[in-house]
């Protein structure tokens, strides 16, 4: 990397910074973390130039002129934090993003801690600790839980509403634990609200949990079955996984709708999000003329490792989705092998009752009670299944549905460039023509024009230059979570199937007794 | 597909340590089996020191069409009344499997090379299971009928055993096969009859006892019988969906570059062993515990035919006492009448004492084969839960 550099001055002003650094620590380890790691984009040099340059600040562009210099990374930080305030609005594609050279977190570090003033390594401790967490992937320190289901209402109005509590020591939110009542159309206008801010720039937002018409409807009229509470439950389950994916993702932890979500007592109530409504029928429209689009983009693929990513994720889904078919066959039989066992059971008792040699028929009635244990095995078996297994790879086809998207808007960005640069070619063509016919209006005209196309080229540039980094990171992030999350459920689902198996030793270990002292 | 005898020997749904009169003096096993097309031919070998048989050993070939011959023959004779006839060997049914083998070879282009060699052998070990339990099933019916003091004197027994030639017994035709539902019919409804006549009365508490249990017996036994044919089926099934599941784990492996890489292909290997437990689990349960109850069922309705037998005997003799009180107060044939009714009360007393031994021994020899199959059955369940290999540390 390169030589190391001094750091920017931090005097003038930047005590008020530091407050807000402390204030907005997140937000400094947020911006960090839009480090992208691998060190192949291209380099937004001209970016942070203009930034900067719109700071109040005084700084002089040309001591932020990005390369692959670490210093800069963090002075160019330092400028994004005093830029943000707390309730500043996220990264919207219209403004540029905060600029990130290709530098890893933990590579960061190191020079830094030698030559700082005084005041900043406070700082930089802890976003080094936070920036190393991030690294780790253990993330803030934020828990979610999605508790208490319950009914609210009558009849065909009625819904549920669930107990989001949260528990944090991040300075962010106002208390340290608190929890709020939702329900689920509220989880879909936070993920819709979510999606309509970060998708399009590159943000692996998560998926909502889906929608079931058939399901709520049980619950709606009443019925307390065992099929509506196990729809409850795995709703509930759901949506705590959800709501865990999303604040364990860095930039959207720091959006004010997500705090709103998780804090405010009252929310208004998110209509939008009903399939029937105008704004459902609009989405239906859209995703149709999407897949449209797509079909017809065909994109000058510069760079290797967005086809080979997009290759990896088309496996990865059809065989994800393979899997999750067999798995739900599984839980479906385990669950009939359960009823008929507990079947099985009921019989050998009245075989048992029947039985007139006493200790055949005490031998037999234990051999009812031993399948009757095993017949709550079966079902806890299933559960685990069900839970640990099905539902992770049922939220992974959804997410990589997401990541999917993510890589379909980075196509849609390029043919909006693709689109600029095409005009300016038509603008810049008009203005030759003017000058051949000599008109002196129209070629100001055309010069107009052109002065606006080619700042439109240049932006569209840049955005797909800013979402082709994040999507690299994002996808950087989401596989070291994909790693960790199936790894830890199959190890979970592992030591479940070992229980299982001990159960059942002991079962057949205090029944054999008894099979032996038939006389 | 070859039977081998001594995978047979450990098959047999009942324990066969019914030898009462310390016999060697008459040993029959199915040697060999063969199965062809549309049927079984089973090698039957007689090991007899017996001075009515020409050698000490020998051996013929039967198929299931004349062990039917044989058990029939048995119950339509009068002197065996008395007894319980040992149940018919089911017919060997290879349909199902062999059906499954069929679709399984048209092929389903979604299924990998290794998901197809699985499953193939899982069928084939099932048609392999099936053909052994249909060896074990005739091989009990023989051997039952050897280890019985009166019904191994039988000539038809003999000759089975004996004659070389084909016996040139046909399979029932649909006339013969209707004739035989009609005649069940007849009989249920007769027995009901006979029960429902007030004039009928139990004289022995033991029969009373043995009727109330063995109507009650049969019914349950083949309850438990059917379900615990569902529970392995559902064993069965569950091994079955563990190939797909195993397979995509193993493909989603060798995609990963990372540690996922060994999770993978270690869940992979777990269901693999998994699915072969899950097989075994059926199996065994098949073994000990439905086909004892598949049995036992038969057996306790063998027992039930007595119980029908003996009461119609008494019914017979009821009859043939007021025939004799009508002869009587008419003057009219009455030595005919006489002689029939001690005919009656002499055959209604031969079935109740055989009876009660038989019945006795049906008892002794249920709780002996119940107590074998739910040894095996623990031991074996104890066997597949430890040697699983689910012990070992995945992590």
């Amino acid at each position: 990397m390169a030589a190391e550099r001094e750091p920017p001055p931090l005097g003038d002003g930047k005590p008020t910074d530091f407050e807000e650094l402390e204030d907005g620590e997140d937000l400094f380890t947020s911006t960090v973390s839009t480090l992208e790691s691998s060190p192949s984009s291209p380099e937004p040099a001209s970016l942070p130039a203009e930034d900067v340059s719109t700071n109040s600040n005084g700084r002089k562009p040309a001591e932020v002129v990005l390369d692959d210099d670490r210093e800069d990374l963090f002075a160019e930080a330092t400028e994004e934090v005093s830029l943000d305030s707390p309730e500043r609005e996220p990264i919207l594609s219209s403004e540029p993003s905060p600029a990130v050279t290709p530098v890893t977190p933990t590579t960061l570090i190191a020079p830094r801690m030698e030559s700082k003033s005084i005041s900043a390594p406070v700082i930089f401790d802890r976003s080094r600790e936070e920036i190393e967490e991030e690294a780790n992937g253990d993330v803030f320190d934020i828990e979610i839980g999605v508790s208490d289901p319950e009914k609210v209402g009558d009849g065909m109005n009625a819904y549920m509403a669930y107990r989001v509590t949260t528990k944090t020591s991040l300075s962010m939110f106002s208390k340290s634990e608190f929890s709020v009542k939702r329900r689920f159309s509220d989880f879909l206008g936070l993920h819709s609200k979510l999606a309509s801010k970060y998708l399009h720039v590159g943000y692996i937002v998560p998926p909502a949990p889906e929608k079931s018409i058939v399901g709520m409807t049980k619950v709606k009229v009443g019925k307390e079955d065992s099929s509506s509470t196990e729809f409850v439950e795995k709703r509930r389950a759901a949506l705590e996984r959800y709501l865990q994916r999303t604040v364990k993702h860095p930039t959207l932890l720091q959006d004010p709708d997500l705090r709103q979500f998780l804090e405010s007592s009252e929310l208004p109530r998110a209509v939008n999000t009903q399939a029937l409504s105008g704004a459902g029928i609009l989405r239906m429209v859209n995703k149709a003329a999407d897949a449209v689009n797509k079909m017809t983009i065909k994109m000058n693929e510069s760079d290797a490792w967005f086809e080979e990513k997009q290759q990896q994720f088309e496996n990865l889904d059809q065989q994800l989705r393979k899997l999750h078919a067999s798995v739900e066959a599984l839980v479906c039989h385990r669950k009939e092998l359960s009823a008929n066992t507990a079947a099985f059971a009921k019989s050998a008792a009245m075989l048992g009752n029947s039985e007139d040699h006493t200790a055949l028929s005490r031998a037999l009635s234990q051999l009812a009670e031993v399948e009757e244990k095993i017949d709550q095995l079966h079902q806890e078996q299933a559960f685990a299944d069900f839970y640990m297994f099905s539902e992770l790879l049922s939220d992974y086809i959804r997410l990589i549905a997401a990541v999917k998207g993510v890589f379909d808007h980075r196509m849609k960005c390029w043919q909006k460039w693709e689109d600029a640069q095409i005009t300016l070619l038509k603008k810049r063509e008009t203005e030759a023509k003017m000058m051949v016919a000599n008109k002196p209006d129209k070629i100001q005209q055309a010069k107009n024009e052109i002065r606006e196309w080619e700042a439109k080229v240049q932006q569209g540039e840049r955005d797909f230059e800013q979402i082709s980094k994040t999507i690299r990171k994002e996808v950087g992030r989401f596989e070291a979570k994909r790693v960790k999350d199936f790894k830890t459920v199959i190890i979970k689902y592992l030591e479940s199937l070992v229980q299982t198996q001990q159960q059942l030793i002991k079962y057949w270990e205090a029944f054999l007794p008894e099979a032996k002292a038939i006389a | 597909m070859e039977g081998r005898q001594e995978a047979g020997k450990e098959n047999k749904p009942s324990s066969i340590s019914v030898d009462p009169q310390g016999d060697s003096s008459l040993q029959v096993e199915i040697s060999d089996a063969v199965s062809e097309r549309d049927k079984v031919k089973f090698t039957v070998q007689t090991k007899s020191c017996l001075p009515h048989f020409a050698q000490t050993e020998f051996s013929v070939v039967r198929q299931h069409e004349e062990f039917i011959w044989l058990h029939d023959a048995y119950v339509e004779n009068e002197e065996y009344a008395g007894l319980i006839i040992p149940p018919a060997p089911p017919r060997p049914d290879f349909e199902a499997s062999r059906e499954k083998l069929q679709k399984l070879g048209e092929g389903d282009s979604s299924i990998t090379r290794e998901e197809f060699a699985k499953m193939k052998q899982e069928l084939e070990a099932e048609y392999l299971a099936i053909f052994k339990k249909t060896v074990a099933m005739h091989e009990v019916f023989l051997q039952r009928l050897a280890a019985h003091p009166t019904l191994r004197r039988d000539h038809n027994f003999f000759v089975f055993l004996e004659y070389g030639q084909d016996l040139s017994v046909r399979g029932k035709n649909r006339k013969e096969l209707l004739g035989g539902f009609l005649r069940n019919i007849v009989k249920s409804a007769d027995e009901a009859l006979i029960t429902s006549m007030s004039g009928l009365k139990e004289v022995d508490d033991f029969f009373e006892h043995e009727r109330t249990f063995l109507l009650e017996y049969h019914t349950r036994i083949r309850d438990a019988c059917l379900r615990a044919d569902r529970v392995m089926q559902s064993h069965k099934c569950l091994a079955d969906d563990y190939i797909p599941i195993s397979a995509a784990l193993s493909s989603l492996g060798t995609q990963e570059v990372n540690q996922l890489k060994t999770s993978f292909f270690k869940l992979a290997e777990l269901f693999e062993r998994l699915r072969k437990l899950e097989g075994r689990v059926a199996s065994d349960e098949d073994l000990k515990l439905s086909d004892m109850l598949r049995y036992y069922m038969r057996d306790s309705q063998a027992a039930k035919d007595l119980l029908y037998r003996r009461l119609r005997a008494l019914a017979d003799y009821e009859n043939a006492n007021k025939a004799l009180d009508k002869a009587r107060t008419r003057n009219r044939e009455v030595r005919t009448a006489e002689s029939n009714q001690q005919l009656c009360c002499r055959r209604f007393e031969r079935l109740s004492d055989s009876a009660k031994q038989e019945l006795m021994d049906f008892k002794s020899r249920r709780v002996s084969s119940f107590r074998k199959n739910l040894i095996e059955l623990a031991e074996l369940e104890l066997k597949h839960a430890k040697g699983g290999g689910t012990q070992d540390t995945w992590v």
